[in-house]
Formats: structure tokens, sequence, C-alpha cells
């Protein structure tokens, strides 16, 4: 998904001038045919992203369209100021590619772990929020971010995700897309959640269940008609993400559905991590199946909660 | 302090006189930097504010924005009137400039961030090669923030001799003197280091600063930055060098008049 996400911005920069290209000290790898092909717009700079933002304004204020790329957490929580001030107040398009969102760093320690990075941007008015599921549909995103006219936030998994988006439907920044139809139960999901949740929707149906998987892409502005479209015709809503529930999609999907009034015979909850510092190290799969974020797991949660009482 | 000098400070007694609250000392220390700015040294057009080729100045050190405010009504960036609406509700004067009104380049308010801002101005101009010069005004103060000299660092790096900074060095901070909160000094060596061709001058000396300003860059291939010697509070026997009038509310009718008497007497 990087490898894409990078290619792609190459390929824009040829016949999109205004594109800027910003890195805070990241891996060489594919970045070093940027500075011979761009030299003019090709950043790699040092590691001080709150410059990185503030400089990122100022050359959306003079017309061009950055793209600043770094690891989520730093890009996030480190320069929350500069990005509410110097990007949203002034509503710029400037493009953060956050590396690694969720807990794809997990084998580095909590320091790394971008799972707060959708909640502390949601609050800031005029951001997008953007967790693609896979390769194909990080081309879509990219495709769909030169002309966005709003700050963008890009949360990248960790890569060679299987992959589920569906190139014949439409992709638009702000729709949800109904992956999976039918049934009392309905996932509601972004990033690469979709993919554990259309297998856990795999595993209902062999017990009979049939689910529903709603793929929010776009956690913020957040696709209210459709979701409440789809939460009309089930008994059962999970939301499932790679980051804490608390101000996230989970947070949002609550927030939109407790005002609804749709929720009095159905059951919510949300899926992703408490509001803790997780401690475990190990992979990105281990961590998410203790948190309940497995097919299995998650089959298992709909099953309880289709079985409550409503 | 000349004629203008002193009816740009009666000017700005007759909006405290409206609004009785602000940053005053701040904009005090600024107001001959501001004027040679706007007077003689930069080129843009008030009738079409976002003039590509318009030289930039952004006030990151936003707290002493009358003193812009100030220039932007003289130069008709925005009707005169307007100054006297500063900090009412429905007002576009905020105690902090806010993006929007014309001849703001940035909101800043928020300490460290303009000169990050000016540094994207100044690269933009180096990528679309074109002639416009970005001016960045921070405070002493302000150059506590770390993400000023993370900015500084960029600025070297990039050889932006496009971009000169004024430091309001007035020594004087919201709690008292800058030497005993947080030396700032060597700052010229400091600046030095970074990467930058450093002058000094007299901040309220109005021909120095043109002197200065008209000869940027101060060297090729390097950005400059003007160290202007200023009194926080200039021009009022109340507010000079006085840190409770770093940021006043409550302004008092007899503050006021006292201030002009001051003006009357100089």
């Amino acid at each position: 998904m990087r490898r894409t996400c990078t290619n792609c911005l190459y390929d824009m920069m040829e016949y999109d001038e205004r594109i800027v290209y910003i890195g805070s000290d990241l891996t060489k790898r594919e970045l070093h045919k940027f500075r011979e092909s761009y030299p003019d717009r090709y950043f790699m700079e040092g590691v001080y992203e709150q410059h990185l933002v503030g400089m990122a304004a100022g050359l959306a204020l003079s017309g061009k369209i950055p793209y600043f790329n770094t690891i989520a957490t730093f890009i996030t929580r480190r320069c929350y100021e500069q990005i509410l001030v110097d990007l949203c107040m002034h509503d710029l398009p400037v493009r953060l590619i956050g590396n690694g969102g969720g807990v794809v760093y997990a084998p580095l320690g909590g320091t790394h772990l971008a799972i707060e990075d959708m909640a502390i941007l949601r609050v800031a008015p005029k951001m997008t929020i953007v967790a693609p599921c896979d390769a194909e549909e990080m081309k879509r995103v990219m495709a769909a971010s030169v002309d966005w006219p709003h700050p963008l936030y890009i949360r990248l998994a960790k890569g060679g995700d299987e992959v589920v988006s569906r190139p014949e439907l439409p992709f638009e920044i702000g729709k949800a897309v109904p992956l999976r139809d039918g049934g009392d139960v309905l996932f509601i999901t972004t990033g690469i959640t979709t993919q554990r949740a259309l297998q856990a929707a795999e595993l209902l149906a062999q017990d009979g269940v049939e689910t529903s998987v709603l793929h929010s892409h776009t956690v913020k502005p957040l696709d209210a008609e459709e979701i409440l479209k789809r939460v009309e015709s089930v008994r059962v809503i999970l939301t499932v993400e790679e980051h804490r529930v608390t101000g996230g999609l989970g947070g949002a999907v609550a927030e939109l559905l407790a005002e609804s009034g749709l929720l009095s015979d159905k059951r919510f909850r949300r899926i992703g991590f408490p509001d803790i510092f997780t401690e475990e190290l190990g992979s990105q799969d281990l961590i998410m199946e203790k948190y309940g974020m497995s097919p299995e797991t998650l089959a298992v949660a709909a099953a309880e909660l289709l079985n409550q009482p409503s | 302090m000349d004629e203008r000098s002193r009816a740009l400070r009666l000017k700005l007694v007759r909006i405290l006189e409206q609004c009785r609250r602000g940053h005053i000392g701040a904009a005090l220390s600024l107001i001959e930097i501001t004027r040679v700015l706007f007077d003689e040294i930069l080129r843009y057009d008030p009738a079409n504010p976002l003039w590509e080729d318009r030289d930039r100045f952004v006030l990151s050190k936003g707290h002493g924005c009358l003193a812009l405010y100030l220039m932007l009504a003289d130069k008709g960036f925005f009707p005169e009137e307007e100054l006297f609406t500063a900090c009412s509700f429905g007002s576009r004067l905020g105690g902090h400039p806010e993006y929007g009104l014309p001849g703001v380049e940035a909101a800043t308010g928020a300490l460290g961030h303009g000169l990050s801002i000016g540094i994207g101005m100044a690269l933009a101009a180096q990528i679309d090669r074109k002639p416009y010069r970005v001016f960045v005004a921070v405070g002493d103060g302000e150059s506590q923030e770390g993400s000023i000299w993370e900015a500084a660092m960029s600025a070297g790096k990039h050889r932006l001799d496009n971009l000169t900074v004024l430091v309001d060095r007035n020594h004087m901070q919201c709690y008292g003197p800058t030497e005993e909160i947080q030396d700032l000094e060597p700052l010229a060596d400091k600046w030095t280091s970074f990467g930058f061709e450093v002058r000094e001058c007299d901040g309220h000396d109005v021909d120095v600063l043109r002197t200065e300003l008209s000869s940027v860059p101060f060297r090729p291939g390097k950005p400059g930055v003007l160290i202007c010697h200023t009194l926080k509070g200039m021009g009022f026997s109340s507010t000079v060098n006085n840190p409770d009038w770093h940021h006043k509310s409550h302004i008092s009718d007899e503050d006021i008049s006292q201030m002009v008497r001051d003006l009357e007497s100089m």
C-alpha cells in the first residue's frame, strides 16, 4: 500500500506541477527517483515535523499541493497545533500521509503505535480522514486526493493486504462502500479491518448468519446517509477499527446512532483498542486478535450480540 | 520620534479607546518596523491583495497585530473605520490576525508558526522562479519556541535568500525581562550558526531600518535576519518596558488620557 501510494504520487507529479513532495527522513527505497525527476519539488527534510507542517502550509498558501509523508504517530501527535492552526484554520489542500496507521509498528513499542490518530484529527474542523483497505483502493484515494479542497489525512496500513476493494464500484472520498449485503448483522469497518470483517462474515455464513459489511474508508466526513440506510434493516451493528474505540470510527458512528433514534431495538458495539496504552509487542495480527479483531473473534462478537434479547 | 510615528501611535490609542484591550507593548515595539516595510519596502497591491507576485509579510508574533492593522488600513486593504471595531463581535480584526482579512498572509498567534509558513512561501517562489520576497517578524520571547529553530535550520539548508526574518528584540515578555525568564543571548551568534546573514539595528530608527531593508538579500545564497533592537511599549510613559502592558484589558479613561498627554508632550 505504501509503495503504491508513493508510485501514484510519482506519476501524479509528472502531470501536475502543483504537487510538491515533502518527506521527513524516510527510508530511501523508491524515493530516490523523485529527486532525479523532480529536483525542484521533492524535499527530503530533517526530523522536524512541526516545521514541515508549517512549511507545507506556506507552500499551499502559494498555490502548491504538498504531500507530506512520515510516520503516522509523528505526523499527527507531534504537530497537532500546526495541523489545527496552519492547515485546518486556513483550510489548505495539504495531504498528510501517515505510515504505519494502527499497530503496524507493534514490535517497535508504544511510542510508535498510531491508535488515536483518527480521534485527534477528527475534532479538527475541515480535516478529512481516509483509511484505505488495500493497494487498489489506495490508487483511487490518491487520484481523488489531488483536487480535494481541504486538508486530508491518508492513513497507510502495513501493506501486502489482501485486495478486497472492487474496481467496478464507484469511489468517492466521503462515500462508504457496501462490500457485502444482507442479514441482521452489519459490520462498519475502515482500513484493513474490512478484510477481517469480510472473513468474519464468511464464518457467520457457515452458521447460517447473513452479514453486511460497509467499508467506511472515509472516517471524516462520515457517510451518515449510507450508514443510517444500512442500519435501519439490521439488528446488530459492530464498528471495527485498528484504533482506540474512543473518538475514531466507532465514536463517530456511536454519536450518529445515538442521535438517530434508530438504536432502541438494536445492539451496537465498538470493536477496537480500549482506552489504555497497549503493552504487547509482537505482530500486528496477534495484537489485533487479542483485542477482538481477528475474523473469529469478530464472528463471535456478532453472534453474541445477535443472541442477546433486544 | 517623527510626526508619522506619533500619528500612528495616536491612532493606536484611538483604537484602544474603543476596544480597551490588546497586546499593546508588543505592537508598540513593532510600529517603525511595519511602517517602513509597508511605506517603502514591500511590493503589494491593496486592490488585489492576493496578487501572485506580491512580497509576503508574515507577522509570526501575531499578538503585535495592532501594528499590522494600522498599516493595512493606512494602505487601503480595508476601510479605516474598521480599525475601531477591533476585538468586537462580528469584527474581522481579532486580538491576533485572522486569515481572510485582506493583507493578512496567515493566521498567527500560536507562537513559533510563522517562520515555517514563510519558508514554505519562499520555497514556492524558488520553485516558480518568482521574484517576490518574504519577510517574517518574530518576537524575542517567541524565539524560545523550538519550532523557530527547526525553521531556522531549514531556511539555512535551503539557502533562502528571498527570506528575511525581523526579530523584534524588545527584551521583554509577558512575565518580565527575557534575560530573567529564558535568556536568548548570544542571539546573533545563534542565527549565524543556523546559516543566516545577520544584521542588527535600532528598530525605531526609520532611516536605518530603510537602509537595511533596502539591501536585502544581505548576502546572496543565504537567508537574512535583522535583529531590531526595540523598546516594548515604545512611545508612552506608562507602557514602555512595562510587562503589565504586554497584554492589558480594562484600559481606563485615565490610561487613554495619559497616553494622549505623552504624545502631545513629545
